[in-house]
C-alpha cells in the first residue's frame, strides 16, 4: 500500500513538480521542431509515453537483473541505448505490420524518439533515485504524461501564435525557446505541492 | 581484467540477442510476400512487400521523378493511388493539396508497399529511361562549380524538352553511404542527342556531388534516367525574364541552346547573379547567345565586387537588378532557377513590378 502511495506521489512529480521537458529541459529537439501543430504535437507525445513508460521497466529489468548481479553498473548508459534503440525499432515494425492507422498516426514519431534524451533520462533517474519496478512504471508513465501536457501546451500556444505579430528576428525557434522558459516558469510555481 | 572480459561479453550477448531478435522480427513480421501492383489498369508487375511503393517502382525500372531521393522531402513524387496505399501519413500532408487528397494521389517515397496495390503513372513517365554514360569532359567552372558532360552508351539517344532534368544514380561508393538518385537539370543543346550536360555545385557533405567532384573521372561509366520535370519555355512571345544564378544556369542555358536552334525571336533577358566576379562562369558561351539570338540580352550581376576585382556591370542583389532594369514586368514572362531563397525573393519582387503569378515559372532547387 506504501509502494503504491509512494508510485502515485512519484507519478504525479513526474507529470507537474518535475516534468521532465519543463524543469530537466530534456527532449527540448522534438520539443521544438513538431510542436507547430496539436495534432502532430499530440501524436508524438502519446508515442513518447509509450516508448517511456516501456523502455523504463525494461531497463530496470535489464539493470537489477543483469548489471548488478555482475556488478557492471557503469555500463548503464551503454545498455539502456542498445535496449532503447531495440526496443524502438521492434514496436516500430510490430506497429506498421498489425495496426496501419496507429503506425499513420504515431509511427513516424517512433524513430525520432529513439534519439530523444528524456527517453534515456526517465531511466538513468530511476536509476539514481533507486526506484523500485512499481515506481519506475509510475515515473515512465507520467513522466510520458508530462511531456506531452507540455508539447501539447506549447503546440497550442504556437498555433495561436499564427496570427499574432512576432518580431521577425524571434520569429520560429527564438520565439518558442522563450515561450519554453515561461512556461518552465510558470511550472515552477507547482514547488510545493507535494512533499 | 575480469571486469572488462566480463563487461565486453555481457554487452556484446545482450546486444546481439536484441540484434538477433529484430533479424528474425525482420523476417517475420516485417515479410509482407509477394504483392501486385497493377500499373494504370494495363500491367501487372509482382514485387518483393516490404519496400516504399518508389523504390520497388525504380526496381521496376519505373523511374518516378524523387530529387530529394525519397526523404519525403520534395514532394516530387506524387503518383494516384486509387487502391492499396493504406492511410495517409503526417510526412505527405504539406505536400498535398485538399484535391489531391480527395483524388487518391500519395508521395511514393511515403507509401509502403504491403499488399497488392494499383497505380496511375502518367504516360510521360513510362516513356522514362534509364541509360548508361561515360564521362566525356569535367570543366572547372568555379571554385565549387564544375560541368560534367556524359556521353550516352545504351541507349545512345536521349530526347528532352529544355528545361528538363535528369536523375544521377550514385553508388554505394563510401561505407555507411547507400545507393540513392539526385536531379541535374540538363544543359547541354537539345539537338545533341548523343549526350547530356549538367552544371553541378559541390554540396560539403553532399552525397551525389561529393561523388562527381572526388570520386569519379574521365571514361567512368555512370547510370541515369530521365528525362523529367514541367519546366520549360512557353509557346507565346511574351517577353522572357530568366534569373538564375549558380548551377541554376543550366537549364537556362539549355532553353537558349534551343531558342537559337528554333530560330525563336521573342525577347530574351537573363540575369545572373553571383556573389564575387570570380563566381561568374560562361560568359564567352552567353556573349556567343547575345550575338546569335537577335533580342536576347545578358545581364550578370556582381553582389559584392572586391576592390582588386575590375568590374563595370551590375551591382547589388540579382533582385535588385531585375528592380532596375526591368520596366515592361507585366507584359512578360519569368523563368527562374535556383535556390528557393533566391526564387522566393524574385517572385516577390518581380510581383511588386506588377507581373501575374501564372506567368512566373520556376525550377526550384529543392
Amino acid at each position: 500500500m506504501e509502494e503504491l502511495r509512494t508510485a502515485l506521489t512519484v507519478g504525479f512529480a513526474a507529470i507537474f513538480t518535475n516534468n521532465i521537458l519543463l524543469v530537466y529541459f530534456l527532449g527540448m529537439c522534438p520539443f521544438t521542431s513538431v510542436s507547430r501543430e496539436v495534432k502532430t504535437a499530440m501524436g508524438l507525445g502519446f508515442a513518447v509515453i509509450f516508448v517511456m513508460t516501456c523502455t523504463s521497466l525494461l531497463n530496470w529489468v535489464a539493470y537489477h537483473y543483469v548489471l548488478v548481479p555482475l556488478e557492471l553498473e557503469f555500463f548503464r548508459f551503454i545498455m539502456f541505448i542498445i535496449v532503447i534503440a531495440a526496443f524502438v525499432q521492434f514496436v516500430e515494425m510490430v506497429i506498421e505490420r498489425f495496426s496501419p492507422v496507429l503506425y499513420a498516426n504515431l509511427g513516424i514519431f517512433l524513430p525520432l524518439i529513439t534519439v530523444n534524451c528524456a527517453i534515456l533520462g526517465v531511466s538513468l533517474f530511476m536509476v539514481i533515485r533507486d526506484y523500485s519496478f512499481i515506481v519506475t512504471i509510475a515515473y515512465g508513465f507520467g513522466s510520458g504524461i508530462g511531456w506531452l501536457l507540455a508539447i501539447l501546451a506549447m503546440a497550442g500556444i504556437r498555433q495561436r501564435m499564427n496570427t499574432a505579430n512576432v518580431p521577425e528576428g524571434l520569429q520560429g525557434p527564438g520565439i518558442t525557446l522563450i515561450i519554453a522558459g515561461l512556461m518552465a516558469l510558470a511550472f515552477i510555481g507547482f514547488t510545493g505541492v507535494l512533499s | 581484467m575480469m571486469t572488462v572480459v566480463l563487461s565486453v561479453l555481457a554487452v556484446s550477448s545482450i546486444g546481439a540477442g536484441l540484434a538477433l531478435l529484430l533479424v528474425i522480427s525482420e523476417k517475420t513480421v516485417g515479410n509482407y510476400g509477394e504483392c501486385t501492383i497493377d500499373v494504370n489498369g494495363e500491367e501487372e508487375i509482382k514485387v518483393q512487400g516490404g519496400k516504399s511503393l518508389l523504390s520497388v517502382l525504380t526496381d521496376q525500372k519505373l523511374f518516378v521523378p524523387s530529387a530529394c531521393g525519397g526523404r519525403g522531402t520534395c514532394g516530387l513524387c506524387k503518383l494516384k493511388v486509387p487502391e492499396g496505399a493504406g492511410h495517409l501519413m503526417p510526412t505527405e500532408l504539406p505536400f498535398l493539396e485538399k484535391d489531391e487528397i480527395e483524388n487518391d494521389y500519395r508521395l511514393a517515397c511515403q507509401v509502403k508497399v504491403r499488399n497488392n496495390l494499383s497505380i496511375l503513372v502518367p504516360k510521360e513517365l513510362l516513356s522514362v529511361s534509364e541509360f548508361t554514360a561515360k564521362i566525356a569532359e569535367i570543366k572547372d567552372l568555379t571554385h565549387d562549380i564544375k560541368q560534367f558532360r556524359f556521353e550516352l552508351v545504351e541507349p545512345d539517344r536521349i530526347d528532352f524538352t529544355p528545361g528538363q532534368y535528369i536523375q544521377l544514380k550514385t553508388p554505394s561508393y563510401k561505407s555507411g553511404i547507400e545507393e540513392v538518385y539526385r536531379a541535374y537539370s540538363i544543359s547541354s543543346d537539345p539537338a545533341d542527342k548523343n549526350a547530356v550536360e549538367t552544371i553541378v555545385r559541390l554540396v560539403p557533405g553532399g552525397i551525389c556531388t561529393t561523388w562527381l567532384f572526388e570520386y569519379i573521372g574521365l571514361d567512368d561509366e555512370i547510370t541515369m534516367n530521365g528525362p523529367h520535370g514541367e519546366f520549360h519555355l512557353s509557346d507565346t512571345d511574351a517577353p522572357a525574364i530568366f534569373i538564375a544564378g549558380g548551377s541554376g544556369m543550366a537549364p537556362i542555358k539549355c532553353i537558349l541552346h534551343h531558342m537559337k536552334n528554333m530560330d525563336i525571336q521573342r525577347p530574351a533577358t537573363y540575369f545572373f547573379g553571383a556573389n564575387k566576379v570570380k563566381e561568374l562562369f560562361l560568359l564567352d558561351e552567353m556573349k556567343q547567345f547575345e550575338q546569335e539570338l537577335a533580342n536576347f540580352k545578358f545581364v550578370p550581376v556582381v553582389a559584392s565586387p572586391e576592390e582588386d576585382e575590375q568590374w563595370d556591370g551590375e551591382t547589388g542583389l540579382v533582385t535588385d537588378a531585375v528592380r532596375r532594369n526591368v520596366s515592361n514586368a507585366a507584359e512578360c514572362e519569368a523563368y527562374l532557377c535556383g535556390s528557393p531563397g533566391m526564387i522566393d525573393a524574385s517572385v516577390k519582387v518581380l510581383g511588386e513590378l506588377g507581373m501575374a503569378e501564372d506567368k512566373i515559372f520556376y525550377d526550384k532547387f529543392a
